[in-house]
């Protein structure tokens, strides 16, 4: 009902509050982390480094990043496997 | 039973010294005795929200330092009997003090008064360590900005890592109207974000800044917006369980609703 009149009798814009909200979401998730944009290249770098001696991935489409759920952080890594590499030899001398 | 409070937000200008005056006056008007601490060191303020600025003659650093009473450099509120103010010395900065000097004073202050609320300057330096070392409560003041709301959940992690527990919000300079128009961060979404427990809400209200001019806090002003928000958020302070004010009335919408009988 009130929603009904807001609209006939309100502005209503854009409401940019959500773009607010979303945006101060995102940054929060770094911040209660601790984690800044740089660290995050530099773990995906090392990532890519480990994941490779035994897959064979698309760095290109490599994804890592933090989210965020009912106050908690996960990170959340999306990284597309081409091929698994054949551990000959024993993982160890591959390493 | 005495409380320590500090008053912190991390950035600047969200309102953490008026807050303060009017917490300060508010309490002191119904008739507690309350000590307000500038713990702006080297950017004092409070003493002209509060119309002292002419009455100061020693400082926070003349006490921690020795160099005069904690009593001598009280100054007594022009309107209230039990209201006292501890200025910030202005030409000194934040290493004058340390955070054992303000716990000894906070300790000292606690013998003589039911509330010491300590005004705590921007940012998470030396200078917010020193104003929340003494305190054992603390209220974040935040604006519905981004910015604010950001810095406040950073101090809320601080205060926690500091082992001050729970602290509670303020939200203020809202804009009721920029609310229903989906334009302004609501109530329920910053507390949403900052998941701590509300306070209060001090609308925007041009009076602040006119009682501040005066040197006057709004606390004081009976039909201002901003003053029954704080007398509000003062009794609330005592333990007293207050709704939180409607801030639509003034509205459309709000004026609507109570045509047709929704409160």
């Amino acid at each position: 009902m009130f929603d009904f009149l807001l609209k006939i009798f309100g502005r209503e814009t854009g409401g940019s509050k959500n773009v607010a909200k979303e945006r101060l979401r995102l940054v929060l998730v770094h911040d209660r982390a601790g984690v800044s944009p740089e660290l995050l290249e530099i773990l995906k770098t090392e990532l890519i480094k480990v994941i490779s001696h035994y897959m064979d991935i698309d760095e290109q489409a490599l994804e890592v990043n933090l989210e965020t759920s009912d106050n908690q952080v996960a990170l959340v890594a999306s990284i597309p496997v081409r091929g698994m590499k054949r551990l000959n030899g024993g993982l160890a001398s591959s390493i | 039973m005495s409380e320590v409070i500090v008053v912190t937000s991390g950035k600047g200008g969200v309102g953490k010294t008026t807050t303060t005056a009017n917490l300060g006056t508010g309490l002191a008007a119904l008739d507690h005795k309350v000590a307000l601490i500038d713990a702006d060191i080297g950017l004092r303020n409070l003493d002209v929200l509060l119309g002292l600025e002419n009455r100061i003659v020693y400082d926070l650093t003349d006490v921690t330092g020795g160099h005069c009473r904690l009593r001598q450099a009280l100054i007594k509120d022009k309107r209230f009997e039990g209201l006292f103010l501890l200025p910030a010395a202005q030409t000194k900065d934040k290493t004058a003090v340390n955070p054992e000097q303000m716990k000894k004073l906070c300790a000292d202050l606690v013998q003589e008064f039911e509330y010491v609320i300590i005004d705590c300057p921007a940012g998470i330096e030396q200078g917010f360590r020193n104003a929340i070392a003494g305190a054992e409560k603390a209220i974040v003041v935040t604006t519905p900005e981004v910015a604010a709301v950001r810095d406040a959940d950073r101090v809320v992690g601080l205060l926690e890592a500091a082992e001050l527990r729970n602290p509670t919000l303020v939200i203020n300079r809202l804009r009721p109207k920029m609310v229903r128009h989906g334009d302004m961060m609501s109530i329920e979404d910053i507390i949403d974000i900052l998941a701590i427990e509300l306070l209060g809400v001090v609308p925007e209200d041009e009076m602040v800044v006119i009682s501040t001019n005066r040197g006057d806090a709004v606390v004081q002003d009976e039909r201002s917006r901003s003053g029954q928000a704080y007398r509000n958020i003062v009794r609330r302070m005592k333990g007293e369980t207050v709704p939180m004010m409607n801030l639509d009335q003034n509205g459309f919408v709000g004026r609507l609703r109570r045509i047709i009988g929704f409160k």
